[in-house]
């Protein structure tokens, strides 16, 4: 029964106009970063390796689809969660907005399993978004840019990462990038337990992520105790993998950190979802 | 002995100070129709979405098909198709792909064929491909009902389902719960605000006021131990006046109304006062029994 529901929640999402948008919206803002890179692309490279220019030389392909990628991920990250918020805090709020709720839950299938197929169903969405924000990225990046090293401008300076070292760098850095968005995913699904319409968890999703982020980002000696704990500040964990060497304890502390969330969240959805009483 | 399909005992639902529901307890037998009753606000809605374990009781015991709904929740509701309040679906999908929908989450096996008859046996053939969006109250209405029958359910629980449905449409769906009733056996549990509805087609009922159970039983055996009003029409009312006082039954006069005489009488006692007029020389045009589920109800429900 658990599958068959899950199966369902697949049809629903994927008949949904509003899945759609987050597609559409990644093909236009990658479509528009591809557009603007080529045609100023040289120049907004030379703006970032300026400052080096009298120490180093640069040689070879600099603006290639890999830091494409890399830019575009760097950038979307912090806008994707608003769409996947937009498909995942109408999983069971947009339900009761409906009033198919009623229905659904009078069904022969816990109310357990009804929430984790549509968590299934939600992650199975954030993947697709990813995935597709990867593809736009990475390979029709490649295809108008060509291949080439990597140069990543971090706190500690210019590095270059060679091109065949970053295969398994940007899988990673995708995959820490999906627990993150994941982490979206049950923030949201766990605001639409709380809620009756479809736009309340969306907006308060977006909400905690603005105020998580400015108090991630605030130099006060009070907020810098709670600031390890944050999420937020652990979204841009995938960029981790483009250093060298590797923080290993950085990143399995980031990981550990958006687990704890992942699963305190979704303990309070279960719990707020089994106890709701369906007056809608 | 019959075999009791829901036993409502003592249910009790409060939201902090707010008591919807106080005490309601009935039940529901293997073939019954069963009218629940009540006033606005009376509890009815609440009472069917914990049965339906939509709401949690704040306590009371709900059994059904013999089990504890608390404990035994999923084997319940496989044997239950239920429309409450407003037959609500997937506005994006059409009506096929809704009814595929909740029949996966039925508990049993239901073909494509299956979903196919019953579209065409509630009226919606042709129009199984359309989405949801551009259907009427009515459509919906009658593709809650297909939703309710797809798996073959015992039990089918109605909350108030004709509200919003033109004449016609109310007729409709009496005529297809007496078919339900008669032609597939089934034991239906019928909200309903419009008393005269649940007059035609229930055998039992409850009552409920306030969140309190007022009383239950066989619909015909409630309504008959009920005095009538009777209507007659003579050519002479005033001998007519007469000879009911005579007879001693000047306290079932109720008054002369457009040239017609209203008694209050038992059922029993018509063909007495049929006779007598006749004997008297009277000529009796018409006698007219009413006896209202609505008076009924009114008169319970205040006091």
């Amino acid at each position: 029964m658990f599958w068959k529901s899950t199966y369902n929640e697949f049809i629903k999402i994927a008949a949904k106009p509003r899945s759609y948008i987050g597609i559409a919206a990644i093909t236009l803002i990658v479509g528009i970063i591809l557009f603007a890179m080529k045609m100023d692309g040289l120049e907004f490279i030379s703006f970032v390796t300026a400052p080096f220019e009298q120490a180093l030389s640069f040689e070879g392909n600099i603006l290639n689809g890999n830091l494409i990628a890399f830019i575009i991920l760097q950038m979307l990250i912090i806008h994707v969660p608003l769409l996947i918020a937009l498909v995942t805090g109408d999983l069971v709020s947009g339900e009761g907005a409906m009033g198919t709720i009623r229905l659904l839950l009078t069904k022969p299938i816990s109310r357990t399993s009804i929430l984790f197929s549509k968590y299934i169903a939600g992650c199975a969405y954030t993947l697709v978004i990813l995935l597709w924000m990867g593809f736009m990225a990475l390979v029709v990046g490649k295809w108008m840019f060509g291949t080439g090293d990597l140069m990543v401008l971090n706190s500690d300076g210019l590095i270059v990462l060679q091109q065949q070292d970053l295969g398994w760098r940007f899988a990673l850095g995708f995959s820490v990038a999906f627990l993150s968005l994941v982490m979206i995913a049950t923030l949201s699904l766990t605001l639409s337990c709380f809620s009756e319409n479809s736009i309340g968890p969306i907006v308060s999703t977006m909400a905690i992520i603005i105020l998580f982020t400015i108090i991630g980002n605030l130099d006060v000696p009070v907020l810098q105790i709670i600031q390890p704990y944050l999420f937020t500040t652990h979204m841009m964990a995938w960029r981790s993998f483009f250093e060298d060497p590797l923080p290993y304890d950085d990143i399995l502390h980031s990981l550990l950190i958006l687990a704890i969330h992942i699963a305190g969240l979704l303990v309070i959805a279960v719990y707020k979802f089994n106890r709701k009483d369906i007056l809608s | 002995m019959e075999e009791k399909i829901i036993e409502v005992n003592h249910l009790v639902k409060h939201y902090g100070k707010f008591k919807a529901v106080e005490d309601v307890s009935f039940d529901v037998y293997r073939g019954d129709v069963y009218g629940f009753l009540g006033p606005n606000g009376a509890g009815k809605s609440t009472t069917i979405r914990t049965i339906l374990s939509l709401i949690k009781p704040t306590s009371g015991q709900i059994r059904m098909f013999g089990k504890d709904l608390q404990t035994d929740r999923n084997y319940i509701l496989q044997r239950i198709g239920c429309i409450v309040e407003k037959p609500d679906f997937y506005k994006y999908l059409s009506a096929e792909k809704n009814l595929e929908i909740f029949a996966r989450l039925s508990g049993v096996n239901v073909t494509k064929s299956k979903v196919h008859e019953i579209i065409e046996f509630v009226g919606l053939k042709g129009r199984e491909k359309d989405k949801l969006g551009g259907f009427s109250h009515g459509m919906k209405q009658r593709l809650g009902i297909a939703q309710t029958l797809i798996h073959d359910p015992e039990l089918i629980i109605l909350d108030e389902p004709t509200t919003g449905l033109d004449p016609q449409g109310i007729i409709d769906i009496r005529n297809l719960i007496l078919q339900l009733k008669n032609e597939h056996k089934k034991t239906v549990l019928l909200s309903s605000h419009i008393l005269s509805e649940i007059e035609l087609i229930a055998n039992r009922m409850v009552i409920i006021n306030k969140g309190r159970t007022i009383v239950q039983g066989s619909v015909s055996e409630l309504l008959n131990a009920q005095e009538l009003i009777v209507s007659i029409s003579v050519d002479n009312i005033e001998k007519a006046r007469q000879l009911l006082i005579n007879a001693s039954l000047e306290k079932a006069i109720d008054k002369i109304e457009n040239n017609n005489l209203l008694l209050h009488i038992s059922q029993e006692k018509i063909p007495f006062v049929n006779k007598m007029f006749c004997d008297n020389g009277l000529n009796v045009y018409s006698i007219e029994a009413k006896r209202k589920l609505e008076d009924y109800f009114l008169k319970l429900i205040n006091g």
